[in-house]
């Protein structure tokens, strides 16, 4: 069997035995290959151009694949045209003295250049060394590249993911947290302590009552407990409550430096809607590869046994354990997609009675999952409520040292975890009862699982809302919010998404402490039957993903009442990758199912998006509807945070504010709608032309295999290359 | 310690490195011929090496004909657990038998390694598949792939279905068995096939070498 090493040239290029295929030449060994190659006009021209060199061509000894050195040189080893266009030696797929030929050949042929060519084709080398240094060098400096690399070898690309997710988290969220310190942390901090030997102004408050306008911090003054500073630092309260952590602390109208003015309000304001729009074009960029993939190959389900079968087994596995797992995964795979082939015709072959029983039950479900969803948020919103009047009954009364208390005021993110953990259960059991196909199940469960997260935080939301805005008297009608419970209701707002956020990292390690660790050790140390069938849990790649998309919504509602809430979350991330890395090696076994990695990155994001577009919402609210408090923050003097920017407006030229006017009114909006949806559907028509291109062009792939002119692919290719059919 | 000093015309049997001081040209040779990077290529030196001290020389100078068997390559620990070693080694092998001379053990390495082009992957890649080396993927071929994806424990009925689905789905030619360009057609629509298919983290080589050196 000699079909490989030197005697085997491009693939189908059958040298040294009587050649199988149809449409080759028959050939002797050693003999020159197929007449009319040789006739091509490139080959002549390339001998043409060698034989004028002069030089002979050293044959080196070698002592086997000698055809193959004569099949390669007749293949058209020699380069045509300008050096850089050819493919460098390293990319033919041929044994070493081929390849050593090929390029001693090139570089023999380069002398024969002018100067110019050859200085070209050296600086374009040497520029490509450098690059590729460069980007050796650089991708040293990559954060966890070391251990994400380990965790594919180990577990799989679908893992994989979700720590390359969590490290994409972890940069955003440092990038946040640099937007809102340079512009609006660092300017207060700079005014507050004169250093720049600036001036601020404090401008004085017009039409405000004065009584709205009251705000005495509960900071720490003599004496305390030392638990108080941690129940304050679990809660963020005392003296947390005066730092520039929360909204309060920003109370500078505007700073003057020399002759430039920093108007602090816009500053905030704009920074704010600047991390938004930066972490959607950040998410969208990443997303754009994956969409361009389902857009384009949704063949992917078409081809699917395929791509399970060549591109299944993962090349990076060396352990042991990995392998058998994989082998059982790769199997459960193929055997669920024939389980799926034989469930869709069982559903084709359905009668109408089997179809009523079917959507009725569909339907039942459906209002159960509603009821259970409808009683999670109502619990949610019964706690917040309690924690809240609670909280203000013993700030009234001055009772801070229970502990008891610090339960009070988690309770809401106690409640929101316990639904967290409950209702996906519940969702599991009952989407088995739906009878969907396993892969529609999936997704279902996952749909109505970010549905509850993210609602759970609204539903948070919206109870502190109307708490804040529960106005019984005049007065409090006056300033257009609770002024004696909350006299600086964002940074209350910013403290219970501080606890949240507290709250979750504490859950993640507490549940790796306690469950995962003892789970392990009772499992290795005691054979008790049920205890083994219970086995290792496996990483449940989409729950620890809801869990961070979670948190990093809670982030961004939250940034905008606590500035400084970017770096906790980075801090918070950056552990948690630690924990769970430690948890994934030594407790979790390898999952069953592999996820795979391109839907798994594309199905992240988009979730993420999802957590984004939510976030937008409370956000909006809160800027725009919401009267801003007056006893406190950078929009003490407006009615709305919102009310700034038009404030600003009035300030600008003239000139300048006729054109934004023009930009915000309708006139302007629709047309420029109608000019976007135009676009839209001229790109959703040019996909689906070139899906029909796409098409065409396979159909003619086809034909071309039976068509006498083009004998082999690469022969085919090899002539429009050279421009000669 | 490794001595691959001046290059001559033919690259690898006349080299010789000096760890710590390299001629440039000698890295530019490597880098020329190779998708390894120049540390690695001195830590594939090494592992080569180690798999049978009393045969391969240190020193390539004289350009020795040593090959070593296939039973000493599939042993190792970045192939032991593929279930296609076997073939990885023979369609790199020049004789197709199996035995790597350092030659086609650096081949083998440089076209697994994450930086080799998807094309090149892909000829490689319907070579390990081709078991038969006929140039044609066929069923016989497919069905043997399975048992080894799947260790034999699929039954027989899932693996004709498996395989008819699979020609199916990529045979566009309509002869009921897969060619070269049936196969590269099929290989650039699977989105995972460059990240998963044939990459082995060069990495683990050279952090081996080092545990090996200390």
């Amino acid at each position: 069997m000699s079909g490989l090493g030197a005697a085997a040239g491009p693939p189908g290029w059958r040298l040294g035995s009587s050649g199988k295929e149809v449409f080759l030449p028959e050939e002797t060994r050693g003999a020159a290959p197929a007449g009319f190659l040789q006739e091509l006009p490139s080959y002549q021209s390339a001998r043409r151009r060698r034989a004028a060199a002069g030089g002979t061509q050293e044959r080196p000894a070698a002592p086997r694949g000698s055809a193959g050195l004569r099949a390669a040189e007749a293949w058209g080893l020699e380069p045509e045209g300008d050096g850089p266009a050819e493919l460098p030696a390293r990319e033919h797929p041929w044994c070493m003295a081929v390849k050593r030929r090929l390029r001693d050949i090139q570089q023999a042929d380069i002398k024969h250049l002018s100067e110019w060519k050859q200085w070209k084709i050296a600086s374009s080398k040497s520029l490509k060394k450098v690059l590729n240094d460069v980007k050796e060098l650089s991708s040293y400096l990559e954060l966890w590249r070391h251990d994400i690399h380990s965790i594919e070898g180990k577990f799989g690309t679908g893992i994989q993911s979700y720590f390359l997710f969590l490290r994409f988290l972890v940069r955003l969220n440092f990038i946040i947290f640099i937007l809102m310190f340079g512009f609006v942390t660092l300017p207060s901090i700079l005014s507050k302590y004169g250093i720049l030997n600036d001036s601020f102004a404090k401008i004085p408050l017009k039409n405000i009552e004065p009584h709205c306008t009251v705000y005495i911090p509960s900071d720490n003054k003599g004496l305390v407990y030392f638990y108080t500073y941690l129940k304050d630092l679990l809660s963020g309260t005392g003296f947390l409550e005066v730092t520039s952590l929360f909204y309060g602390y920003y109370t500078v109208d505007t700073e003057w430096l020399s002759v430039l003015r920093y108007n602090l309000p816009l500053a905030y304001l704009l920074a704010t809607f600047g991390y938004l729009a930066l972490s959607l074009l950040w998410i969208i960029i990443g997303s754009v590869e994956g969409f361009k993939q389902n857009l384009v190959h949704d063949e992917d389900q078409f081809q699917s046994y395929c791509n399970k079968v060549f591109a299944g087994w993962d090349f990076c596995i060396t352990d042991l354990n990995a392998a058998r797992l994989k082998h059982r995964s790769l199997q459960y795979e193929l055997q669920t997609d024939l389980e799926e082939e034989r469930l869709k015709r069982k559903i084709a072959d359905r009668t109408m009675k089997e179809k009523l029983r079917i959507y009725s039950w569909r339907i039942l479900t459906n209002i159960i999952v509603i009821a259970v969803l409808s009683g999670c948020f109502y619990s949610i919103y019964r706690a917040t409520v309690f924690s809240q009047e609670s909280s203000n009954v013993s700030i009234r009364h001055d009772i801070r040292t229970d502990s008891p208390n610090l339960i009070v005021q988690y309770l809401p993110s106690i409640v929101i975890t316990l639904v967290n953990f409950i209702a996906p259960q519940i969702f599991s059991f009952l989407v088995r009862l739906e009878d969907y196909s396993p892969a529609f199940e999936i997704r279902l469960k996952l749909i109505r699982c970010v549905f509850m997260r993210l609602a759970g935080i609204g539903v948070l939301l919206f109870s502190l809302w109307s708490q804040i805005s529960y106005c019984a008297t005049d007065k409090c009608k006056a300033c257009g919010y609770n002024y004696e419970l909350y006299p600086c209701w964002e940074s209350e707002v910013g403290q219970e998404m501080y606890k949240l956020m507290i709250f979750d990292f504490i859950t993640i390690l507490a549940m790796t402490l306690f469950v995962d660790f003892p789970r392990k050790l009772l499992v290795t140390h005691w054979s008790c039957k049920p205890v083994q069938w219970c086995g290792l849990q496996e990483f449940g790649i989409s729950d620890n993903v809801l869990d961070i998309i979670y948190g990093q919504t809670i982030c961004w509602i939250g940034t905008f009442f606590s500035p400084l809430l970017p770096a906790i979350a980075t801090i918070k991330y950056f552990i948690v990758f630690y924990i769970k890395k430690i948890s994934l090696i030594h407790t979790c076994k390898p999952a069953a199912r592999p996820v795979r990695a391109s839907s798994s990155n594309f199905f992240f994001l988009v979730v993420l998006l999802i957590g984004l577009v939510f976030a937008f919402i409370p956000l909006g609210i809160s800027i725009a509807h919401i009267p801003s408090s007056k006893a406190c923050g950078p929009f003490r003097n407006f009615n709305t945070s919102w009310a700034v920017v038009p404030d600003t407006v009035l300030g600008l030229p003239t000139g300048l504010q006729q054109v934004l006017h023009g930009i915000a009114s309708e006139a302007f909006a629709v047309p420029f709608f109608v000019v976007i949806c135009l676009v839209m559907f001229y790109f959703i028509a040019l996909a689906r032309a070139h899906k029909r291109v796409v098409e065409q062009l396979r159909e003619q792939l086809v034909m071309v295999r039976f068509d006498p002119l083009f004998c082999t692919p690469k022969v085919f290719f090899f002539c429009v290359s050279n421009q000669t059919c | 310690m490794l001595h691959i000093g001046s290059v001559k015309r033919c690259l690898v049997t006349h080299l010789k490195l000096h760890i710590g001081v390299r001629s440039s040209y000698a890295g530019y040779c490597i880098k020329a011929l190779f998708f390894s990077k120049r540390w690695e290529f001195d830590g594939l030196h090494g592992r080569y090496h180690e798999m049978a001290p009393n045969v391969v020389p240190m020193d390539y100078t004289k350009d020795p004909d040593v090959k070593l068997p296939m039973q000493l390559i599939i042993n190792m620990p970045e192939l032991k657990e593929n279930p296609f070693r076997e073939r990885i080694v023979e369609s790199f092998s020049e004789d197709g038998e199996g035995s790597l001379s350092f030659n086609d053990f650096v081949d083998m390495f440089s076209v697994l390694s994450e930086m080799a082009p998807r094309e090149l992957k892909a000829i490689y890649a319907f070579k390990i598949y081709d078991f038969n080396t006929d140039n044609f993927i066929c069923k016989s071929d497919l069905e043997k792939t399975l048992n080894k994806l799947t260790r034999e424990e699929l039954t027989a009925e899932e693996i004709t279905l498996v395989c008819e689905k699979v020609i199916e789905e990529a045979d566009m030619d309509g002869d009921g068995k897969l060619g070269f360009a049936d196969f590269e057609n099929m290989i650039s629509k699977a989105p995972d096939f460059l990240r998963d298919l044939l990459k082995t983290t060069m990495t683990l080589f050279f952090h081996t070498l080092i545990k090996l050196s200390t």
